[in-house]
């Protein structure tokens, strides 16, 4: 268990390093490719020459490219200064880029916001994993084709259907036109009451898309391992069909399921994005969108950033889920 | 782009022929000039939801590729405001259900009364070009470095299949959020709407292909140590010449139907894109851009919200049953 613990943890580790510069590829290198200066783009909206100057100082743009890779890895880990002329502004590591367009680090934005995301995402997982899994486990047990067939329309219709739109028509149906639930984001500080009553809606769009092709896959495995020789075994020695079930039968189940959400991941974050769009929740999406409009990369790119940090994190717990379920994935 | 999706069906014909004809004598029954292709298609004939979905495919594509003559015989365009039909108050359109009228079958849209129905038909064509021309990108790349991992494996099969687990695993839409904002507004000649749909197609081309490069890579990996492929080689064909005549054909088949799966999947990133706000700018217009203006009028016009919503949805369903009944026709022992 320790040397897989080891070689998952390094794994990590060289992901954790690849994906920084893929990040740094996309902000710094592309844009040169591309035919554009990349100062102009960090600047923000204001055109003024010195002010692209001053910010083609503070990055440091004019050096040699490993230089400039250097200093990336030196911010998020030790952070860095940067200076132009005597204009000189400080950024504490971890340092996740700084916008010059509002003189304001990233970082706390980010810690600001991730919260927010962090809860919609976990909170749509569990519902997803709840009711899909145990749909699937269901309509394995009791083989009736309505289940199938109600399961296999609504996962196309999920898959079929853009968040945003269900989103949209959920805000219309049941905060506008039957007054169920407020459609105002309040923060967990303010009102527990408050802050689950504006979640429940964004929980449940970002679940639907899921938990109907979760429920498939895990109807097709269990069907599949209930036809094993060991479940066989269990049934022999007298074990009592929940414990068949829940013990022997399940164990097996969760391993395909863990895997596919490990793989989730990322397209979870992307969902976030949107559905904090659709319900204004103020998350990592909404700075995104904000800095869309406001043309602030730094503050993309400090999101790109952490929820690809996110999802190395998540992968890695996801595999040391996965080993303590399967015993033969320690071994392998 | 415009060809018809079930043609790559009967191309495949050929190609697949052999494994039709092997799995024939295996049966012992005759299946003597009936190919994989044709047996496919038949198949395909006898799935209803298949062919409907096909059947709007093609509906959509002629209303994509007609769309200046289809908004002149209602005599709408789609960028003339209509400030008349706008309640003044509530900057919503006059009437009720969006402004619904015989003039306007879909509505006017609120506070500029652009024409629904124009925007809708021409915001197809964004649509679909956006999601045949990447998945286009994405197929090339993908069964190219697929077919190079397989075939070759070693450190190169190591790097790809990396990349691809690399690509697969990450948040791909803030990715492409991210490769669309860094993106210059003119290049190779192109300016405006030209490089913002030019661009899209890139980047979501590019992270679509890791989807088929590892399918066509296990398959490339099964094949290359099959007898005739080992039958070409002890006659001296050339890598090439195996490649191109030996592995190619019999890649097809996967190849058509992930290709017939990830239109819809880039059609709606398209429409994600718009609605974020990195697509399509107005007054060019698209669905998913259509759908963001209507977040401040879910309550007071619901249906501007409904028309291009339903408009994706019928689109992404149409090929997703499409391809459905492809990968089936094509497959017959995958699994739903």
């Amino acid at each position: 268990m320790l040397a897989y613990l080891f070689r998952r943890l390094f794994a990590a580790a060289v992901m954790l390093v690849v994906i920084i510069l893929v990040v740094f590829c996309i902000f710094f290198l592309v844009p040169r490719w591309a035919g554009v200066d990349p100062a102009t783009m960090f600047v923000g909206k204001q055109a003024d020459p010195q002010a692209i100057e001053d910010v083609r100082q503070k990055l440091g743009l004019a050096d040699p490219i490993l230089v400039q890779v250097w200093e990336f890895f030196k911010g998020l880990f030790a952070g860095r200064t940067y200076a132009a002329g005597g204009d000189v502004t400080e950024c504490a590591a971890p340092c996740f880029g700084y916008s010059f367009r509002n003189e304001q680090a990233i970082w706390p934005v980010l810690t600001d916001r991730f919260p927010v995301t962090l809860a919609l995402a976990l909170g749509a997982a569990v519902l997803w994993l709840l009711f899909g899994v145990a749909a699937g486990v269901l309509s394995a047990l009791k083989r009736g084709s309505l289940w199938d067939r109600g399961a296999m329309v609504v996962a196309l219709g999920g898959v079929s259907l853009p968040i945003y739109f269900t989103g949209l028509l959920s805000l219309a149906i049941f905060s506008y036109g039957l007054g169920w639930l407020d459609a105002q984001y309040v923060p967990l500080e303010e009102s527990f009451g408050g802050w689950l009553g504006g979640m429940i809606l964004p929980w449940i769009t970002l679940a639907f898309l899921y938990a109907a092709m979760y429920a498939r896959i895990t109807r097709a495995t269990m069907l599949e391992i209930m036809g094993e020789d060991y479940i066989r075994t269990a049934r022999a020695k007298g074990l009592r069909e929940p414990v068949v079930i829940g013990k022997h039968a399940m164990r097996s189940t969760m391993t395909p399921i863990l895997t596919m959400l490990g793989m989730d991941l990322g397209a979870l974050i992307g969902g976030a994005i949107l559905t904090e769009t659709t319900f204004s929740l103020p998350g990592l999406g909404a700075a995104v969108l904000k800095a869309i409009s406001d043309k602030d990369l730094p503050v993309i790119l400090g999101v790109t950033l952490i929820t690809s940090l996110a999802v190395i994190v998540a992968n890695l717990v996801v595999d040391i889920l996965y080993a303590v379920i399967d015993p033969r994935v320690r071994l392998a | 782009m415009t060809a018809p999706l079930h043609e790559p069906t009967a191309e495949a014909a050929p190609s697949a022929a052999e494994e039709a004809v092997l799995a024939g004598s295996a049966e012992g029954k005759a299946v003597q000039g009936r190919s994989l292709g044709r047996i496919a298609w038949e198949r395909l004939k006898r799935d209803k939801l298949a062919l409907t979905g096909g059947i709007v495919v093609l509906v959509l594509i002629a209303i994509a590729l007609l769309a200046p003559v289809i908004t002149n015989l209602v005599g709408q365009d789609p960028e003339t405001h209509h400030e008349d039909l706008i309640d003044p108050l509530f900057s919503t359109p006059k009437g009720s259900l969006g402004g619904i009228s015989a003039d306007h079958p879909f509505g006017v849209e609120p506070v500029n009364g652009r024409d629904v129905f124009a925007r809708i038909v021409y915001g197809a064509r964004i649509s679909l070009l956006v999601g045949f021309l990447s998945a286009l990108v994405a197929v090339v790349l993908g069964t190219v470095l697929g077919v190079l991992a397989g075939y070759f494996g070693g450190w190169l099969d190591a790097v790809i299949s990396r990349v691809m687990d690399g690509l697969l695993a990450f948040p791909q839409l803030l990715f492409i959020i991210a490769l669309v904002s860094v993106m210059p507004n003119e290049m190779l000649g192109l300016t405006g709407t030209g490089v913002r749909i030019f661009v899209m197609i890139l980047v979501i081309g590019f992270f679509g292909w890791p989807y088929v490069g590892r399918v066509v890579r296990g398959q490339t990996l099964s094949l290359r140590e099959r007898e005739y492929v080992e039958a070409a080689r002890s006659l001296g064909a050339g890598r090439l010449y195996i490649l191109f005549k030996e592995l190619l054909p019999n890649l097809v088949a996967p190849i058509i139907v992930y290709t017939t799966m990830m239109i819809p999947t880039n059609i709606l990133t398209e429409a994600a894109l718009s609605f974020l706000g990195v697509g399509v700018k107005p007054p060019t217009a698209s669905w998913g851009q259509m759908l963001s203006s209507a977040i401040d009028y879910y309550d007071s016009d619901p249906m501007y919200m409904v028309i291009p919503g339903l408009a994706i949805f019928i689109t992404v369903l149409a090929f997703n049953l499409f391809g459905d009944g492809v990968r089936d026709a094509l497959d017959p022992k995958g699994s739903r």
